[in-house]
């Protein structure tokens, strides 16, 4: 396991919730550098026309099939893809890796969209449990609600809901930014080690609990903190980049951020130190 | 894994039978080694209908013990010689299944003593007992049970149903939901999860009379709730005590003779997708099962953790 130390020097950055720890040791964090870019292949990527626009009613396939059909469209060159009738279908829009514009026109089951790297979707409806686990970038706005474990480990990008979602929203999450526009039920945040997640309304019990790193911004009322979860100083930074992120979102452009809680992790509960597990053997 | 799936039509009928076939068929991929319907459908409201079994489905896949036909006739004339000394009178009987009964009865006295009566003979189960539910269920999928049983014609208000996936329990009948609040008339519970203080609850109610019949986690909702209204609770008030008195993680519907509820535990860690609306609240596991009934874009949501909520008829 990698040693982590506490950074000495605050960034900005990390005054507004990103990660403070430095890695060290054998695990090291590794940055993609765009000049290489040339000597890699992103296998199942496509270079798309996002003026090149199609539709597909999926009303009588099954998601092995719908999915297949995006894939074939965008071999095809097409940037704009809107599908019609879902009807809370499974595993829609799962895996897509290049840029996309995709638009769902009615709700999604479970696992929408998830494993993508770069679109923007849609989705005018709801979607179920686990819409976009492991996002690693794009953006995704959902005009109604949304089922629990919303954003589950996302890595990056963008995922933003009008409505109310469930339980666990943003459980593991490891980067990128989750918006809600209405309430969030319990454990929001769980274990979530960075990233930054925004409740406009109220949020349900055990906030943040077991969270790492990472910061929550809630709006309206708290159930009850988690484990480890503390308020922190709202700074000016923050209501900063709230603002600007908020505008974007198309999302309570217009809501006082100065009266938001800002929660982070106490890190009471960090046990990543190099004398794991020899001296809590010793303690016990 | 299991799926769970309940409507209820206000101030109207519907063919429940055949839309609790499509919702659970919809939810087949969580769990077919039994499907459950407990359907409220129109009766006189004078008489019982008790649907009992004398055996069960010894299928491929069953984890029963095959027994002869002739036992079943044997349970079965003992079933009719007690209900002849209990003074229920049977207006009409029919043997839907060698092993599956359903009696239309006459009957005005205490029920648990009925109940204990009948289930007193070896191997027999009183599923349901009511002037307006049946409970059915048996081994295989929505559509299996659905066609074997002739339930898609079944007209009523409301109705509960599970897909299941044995788990906890034997793949047999007498785990399978839904299961009857004994021994209140009309009261089915439907469950999707795993309760961990199972065991010390039933030692609790096995000594305060109550019964069980199998060795499901999922029973111990129907009999918690039945103890609850037998010292005077409402239904609501039953299942807002049920969310600390019973420990695990759980999201279940029971229904009444003119009623519909549900319940999900203070984690939220089963999943329930809700669509309502003036004349139809629809619920399910998931939401393709209320797009079954309802393909056109509506408006649905996930109640959050610890919520109670009970509709009417």
């Amino acid at each position: 396991m990698a040693n982590l130390k506490t950074s000495e020097k605050k960034s900005k950055a990390q005054s507004m919730g990103l990660h403070t720890e430095v890695l060290t040791g054998k695990t090291q964090q590794k940055f993609f550098n765009p000049d290489e870019a040339e000597n890699f292949y992103y296998f199942g990527t496509y270079d798309v026309d996002f003026n090149k626009r199609t539709e597909i009613d999926v009303k009588n396939m099954d998601c092995r099939e719908a999915n297949k059909k995006i894939d074939e469209l965008m071999k095809d060159g097409y940037g704009t893809i809107v599908i019609k009738n879902p009807q809370g279908k499974h595993s829609l829009g799962v895996g897509i890796l290049n840029k996309l514009n995709l638009i769902f026109e009615g709700s999604l089951g479970y696992f929408g969209c998830g494993s993508m790297d770069g679109p923007i979707v849609r989705i005018n409806g709801r979607v179920g449990w686990s819409c976009a686990e492991n996002m690693m970038a794009g953006k995704v706005v959902i005009e109604k609600n949304a089922g629990s474990c919303f954003g589950a480990a996302i890595r990056g990008g963008d995922l933003i809901c009008k409505g109310s979602v469930g339980a666990r929203t943003g459980i593991d999450q490891k980067g990128g930014t989750i918006i809600i526009g209405g309430d969030a039920g319990a454990f929001t945040g769980f274990m979530m080690q960075r990233g930054r997640i925004i409740i406009l309304g109220d949020v349900g019990i055990n906030l943040g609990d077991s969270m790492y790193d990472g910061t929550i911004f809630v709006g309206g009322k708290i159930g009850s903190f988690g484990s480890d979860a503390v308020e922190a100083e709202l700074t000016d930074s923050d209501q900063d980049w709230l603002k600007r992120k908020l505008k974007v979102a198309e999302i309570g452009e217009n809501f006082d951020v100065s009266k938001m809680t800002k929660v982070v992790a106490g890190k009471k509960l960090w046990n990543y130190d190099a004398l794991e597990p020899t001296e809590k053997k010793g303690a016990i | 894994m299991c799926g769970i799936a309940g409507l209820i039509h206000r101030g109207n009928t519907s063919n429940v039978g055949f839309e609790l076939q499509g919702m659970l068929q919809a939810l087949k991929h969580r769990g077919e080694d039994s499907t459950g319907y407990a359907l409220y459908g129109k009766t006189d409201g004078e008489n019982f209908i008790m649907r009992f079994k004398v055996g069960e489905n010894v299928a491929e896949g069953s984890s029963s013990v095959k027994e002869d036909v002739s036992v079943y006739d044997e349970r079965k004339k003992i079933v009719d010689s007690y209900l002849s000394e209990l003074g229920a009178k049977v207006i009409k009987e029919d043997r839907i299944l060698p092993y599956s009964l359903r009696y239309e009865i006459q009957y005005d006295k205490d029920l648990m003593e009925f109940s204990q009566k009948i289930e007193s003979v070896e191997g027999v189960e009183i599923l349901s007992m009511g002037k307006s539910l049946e409970v059915i269920k048996d081994l295989g999928n929505a559509e299996v049970v659905c066609n074997r049983y002739n339930l898609d014609k079944v007209v009523g208000t409301h109705a509960i149903g599970h897909a299941r996936m044995a788990t906890e329990s034997g793949v047999d009948i007498k785990s399978a939901h839904p299961f009857w609040g004994y021994p209140f008339s009309d009261v089915s519970v439907v469950h999707n999860g795993q309760l961990t203080n199972y065991w010390n609850n039933r030692r609790v109610l096995e000594n305060k009379g109550m019964r069980f019949m199998s060795e499901c986690d999922s029973e111990l909702i129907a009999v918690y709730l039945a103890e609850k209204m037998r010292n005077g609770a409402t239904l609501e008030e039953g299942m807002k005590e049920s969310l600390v008195g019973l420990d695990g993680v759980f999201t279940y519907f029971v229904a009444t003779k003119d009623s519909l509820g549900m319940a999900k535990d203070t984690m939220a860690a089963k999943p329930l997708v809700l669509y309502e609306s003036d004349d139809l609240v629809a619920m399910g596991s998931e939401e393709i099962a209320i797009r079954s009934i309802l393909p056109q874009e509506i408006e649905t949501y996930d109640p959050f953790d610890g919520e109670v909520k009970v509709w009417q008829i």
